[in-house]
């Protein structure tokens, strides 16, 4: 398959390591990457903190960018965040409507019918759930809200890191309990959202893993720094990561807490 | 004993440690913003402890009974869709409600606002000559303040379901729709009825049998001398003039059949047009609210029965800002609410700083939608900046939890990012604003790739601040928001766009 990489705008400037592994992994399961230089980013920030009308031009931008999945130029959009996706499925094309660009929205709905998030391109549509990965280390999973509630990926990040060679899963507590990021809230109410993460690293710190994955490195960030901070030892991998890892090309763990962009 | 005076008061020294909160003036607007009344909640490590306690009782007590359901979804649905019939329809279905009430014998009366509710409801135990009222725990009524505004006028209501009644005697507000003492323990309780509650025994332990025995007693006193009673209504059936009242404990059963007169404050959106419309709501709200399969008590009354129950009905049809939220396309579906309280137990905002720090009686998700609409878009027409319902619908991190548990869908995530955007709207050209500045900016450079790059190649040049670790532990204000608990990645040296584009030029 041809498949179009929407990298999320975070993780393009602060993590290159997670969609880097995203084509790593792709790649090793048979398909193209194309990485579409005219994106940026989602627009999901500016919705969410109610700036709607500067989210417009940034929607327009990203729209534009994979319209073409639309016409079959590739067959699907990844992307390695559940928020991201659920932003493009159920935030851009009702942004659009509201300010009356109601061409947008429905190009935003064609282009939204063929995105998905990292999980289910891999186990909907490329019917995979055994990747052929190998990632000695003992890991957590956090499963964040958006990919959740919004996207409903449900257990298919677990089933592709059950498949693991090497892996030892161990269970989070109070899994789907929010982390406290919530963008913008992480400063507009910086107390109970600091209140929330010390609650979720307790909880990561409490299955003793060595890792802590997520399919959203917008969380990653969130309990990573606090697990960074906390100067816990416990790295915060995206899935990504852990899956394009292999005896051959193993993901090594990082010396601190996230991964710094490898030169593969 | 409490006199409620209706206005913000300084209390005795000896009142304490009880009724941390003088009571407002504004039911649905007191207090501080959001960030700070949250702030001073999550020092209180009392509450803390109570609040995660009782929110994961009750959350995993719905999810067992709600999961028994098999056609669950299907009953949410026919929910939300009954409700939106009502909104659409309100109109008509008022005047048919009224039309049903008055031809059994009841008497309907239209209130646009708090104050028409309060006066008609003292009007009315006045006319009976009545200085003391019961009254079965209601919304509405906490809404209007009708406590405060009946004691003004020399009536003393007393609440007798036994949660509102700790909260009346330790002159405090409630901080939970179905559990308005959520904050409180049962330590707390015991003091607080040894010091506040008439005819409390002086060995009373905090065993929870013995305080309700307590209570009991308290209560069935004034049960039997109440000659009037105040309630408010679950539902309220168009077609028939039925009124039902949902509950636990059978104090609200007394108050309905012991006194003479009733008198039912029902917010205008409590409707549903049918009876059997009430089969769809009677199986959502006590396994979402109480996590029970059925609740103990469920009084329906239609009108007056000769012989049987109060011989007066009175029926308050409350507007109260009603009819402006239903003019909002989106925010109108805040009116489906049944007030099941699921949406409180299952925020994580909710459960670490309670519902005092919402400043209304409406707390938690539905709070924060809820109230804003009904005191006034935040912004425009209220204090702006400056009205602490403002902060309110930014009180989230939009973790969708509530959505997901709400009987009648309504997609608060979906409704708070509008009332964001509302806000922002307000405010535009009002003053000078670092973030909007900043998300002006982000949206230059975020709606083409060449100035992102840009921006990312700028980023970049900062990688080396992160040192060895790759972040900063240190920020200045308001970056200092963030670094407060957590580090922070720095840029990485070379962008996933530079790194893919040098990838591509090797090849
Ligand atoms: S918004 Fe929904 S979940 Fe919350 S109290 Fe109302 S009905 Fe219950």
């Amino acid at each position: 398959m041809r498949i179009a990489l929407a990298a999320t705008c975070i993780a393009d400037t602060l993590f290159p390591a997670a969609p880097q592994a995203v084509v790593r992994l792709l790649e090793r399961l048979g398909h193209e990457v194309v990485f579409p230089a005219g994106q940026t980013c989602c627009g999901q920030m500016h919705v969410n903190t109610g700036y709607v009308a500067e989210a417009v031009p940034v929607i327009r931008n990203h729209v534009r960018t994979f319209a073409p999945v639309a016409d079959g130029e590739w067959d699907a959009v990844v992307i390695p965040s559940g928020s991201c996706t659920g932003s493009v499925r159920h935030q851009q094309a009702m942004v659009a409507r509201r300010v009356g660009l109601d061409e947008l929205a429905a190009t935003a709905e064609a282009v939204a019918a063929r995105t998905f998030e990292l999980s289910e391109l891999l186990v909907d549509v490329l019917g995979v759930t055994d990747v052929g990965a190998w990632f000695p280390h003992r890991v957590t999973y956090h499963p964040t809200c958006h990919s959740l509630r919004m996207v409903h990926v449900g257990d298919r990040p677990l089933r592709l890191l059950r498949e693991v060679e090497g892996l030892d899963l161990v269970e989070l507590p109070a899994a789907e309990t929010c982390c406290g990021f919530g963008g913008t809230f992480a400063f507009k109410n910086a107390d109970v959202s600091g209140a929330m993460l010390a609650d979720k690293t307790a909880n990561v710190r409490a299955t003793a893993a060595d890792v802590l994955t997520a399919g959203d490195m917008s969380c990653l960030m969130h309990i990573g720094g606090g697990l960074s901070r906390q100067r816990s030892g416990v790295r915060a991998l995206h899935l990504a990561e852990i899956l394009a890892s292999t005896r051959e090309d193993p993901t090594p763990l990082p010396a601190a807490t996230f991964s710094e962009m490898t030169t593969a | 004993m409490s006199t409620f005076l209706g206005i913000p008061r300084r209390r005795e020294a000896d009142d304490e440690p009880f009724g941390p909160l003088p009571h407002p003036h504004e039911p649905l607007r007191w207090g501080e913003s959001f960030p700070r009344a949250a702030k001073a909640a999550l020092g209180n490590t009392q509450l803390r402890r109570n609040l995660a306690h009782a929110t994961t009782t009750i959350r995993d007590k719905r999810a067992r009974v709600v999961a028994e359901v098999p056609d669950w979804e299907a009953l949410r649905d026919a929910g939300s869709a009954v409700k939106q019939q009502v909104l659409a329809e309100l109109p008509e279905l008022l005047a048919r409600l009224e039309q049903s009430v008055t031809e059994r014998g009841g008497v309907v009366h239209w209130a646009r606002d708090a104050d028409e509710a309060n006066r008609i409801v003292a009007q009315i135990a006045e006319a009976k000559g009545a200085d003391e009222v019961v009254k079965i725990k209601s919304m509405a009524t906490q809404e209007i303040g009708l406590n405060e505004a009946l004691a003004a006028r020399g009536i003393a209501a007393i609440e007798t379901d036994l949660a509102e009644l700790i909260v009346q005697l330790a002159d405090d507000m409630p901080s939970h729709f179905l559990v308005p003492a959520i904050h409180r323990n049962r330590t707390e309780i015991r003091d607080i009825f040894l010091a506040r509650m008439a005819g409390a025994p002086a060995d009373l332990s905090d065993a929870p049998r013995e305080l309700a025995t307590a209570a009991r007693e308290h209560l069935r006193r004034k049960f039997l001398s109440a000659k009037v009673a105040v309630s408010g209504a679950n539902f309220g059936v168009a077609d028939t003039g039925t009124v039902a009242v949902v509950e636990s404990e059978g104090n609200g059963r007394m108050c309905l059949t012991l006194p003479e007169t009733l008198v039912t404050v029902m917010g205008i959106e409590k409707l549903v047009p049918t009876f059997t419309d009430l089969e769809v709501f009677l199986q959502l709200l006590p396994r979402s609210s109480t996590g029970e399969r059925m609740n103990p008590y469920t009084s329906l009354w239609t009108g007056v029965t000769p012989g049987d129950g109060p011989q007066e009905f009175h029926l308050i049809l409350l507007d109260n800002g009603r009819t402006k939220v239903l003019e909002d396309e989106v925010g109108r579906a805040a009116l489906h609410c049944i007030r099941c309280s699921a949406c409180l137990n299952v925020c994580p905002v909710y459960e670490r700083v309670g519902g005092h720090a919402y400043g209304s009686v409406y707390p938690g998700p539905i709070g924060a939608i809820l109230t804003p609409q009904l005191t006034g878009p935040s912004g425009a027409q209220s204090a702006g900046h400056d009205d602490p319902n403002a902060s309110l619908p930014f009180a989230s991190t939009l973790c969708g939890a509530c959505y997901e548990v709400c009987p009648v869908k309504i997609d608060i995530p979906s409704i708070l990012v509008d009332l964001r955007a509302r806000a922002v709207d307000a405010d535009r050209g009002r003053l000078v604003d670092p973030v909007a500045a900043a998300m002006k900016a982000a949206s230059w450079a975020m709606s083409d790739a060449g100035r992102f790059a840009g921006a990312e190649r700028a980023a970049a040049l900062t990688h080396r601040v992160g040192g060895k670790d790759h972040v900063v532990r240190r920020l200045p204000y308001p970056g200092s928001l963030w670094t407060g608990s957590r580090d922070l990645p720095v840029p990485a040296s070379r962008s996933f766009r530079r790194w893919w584009a040098d990838r591509k030029e090797s090849e």
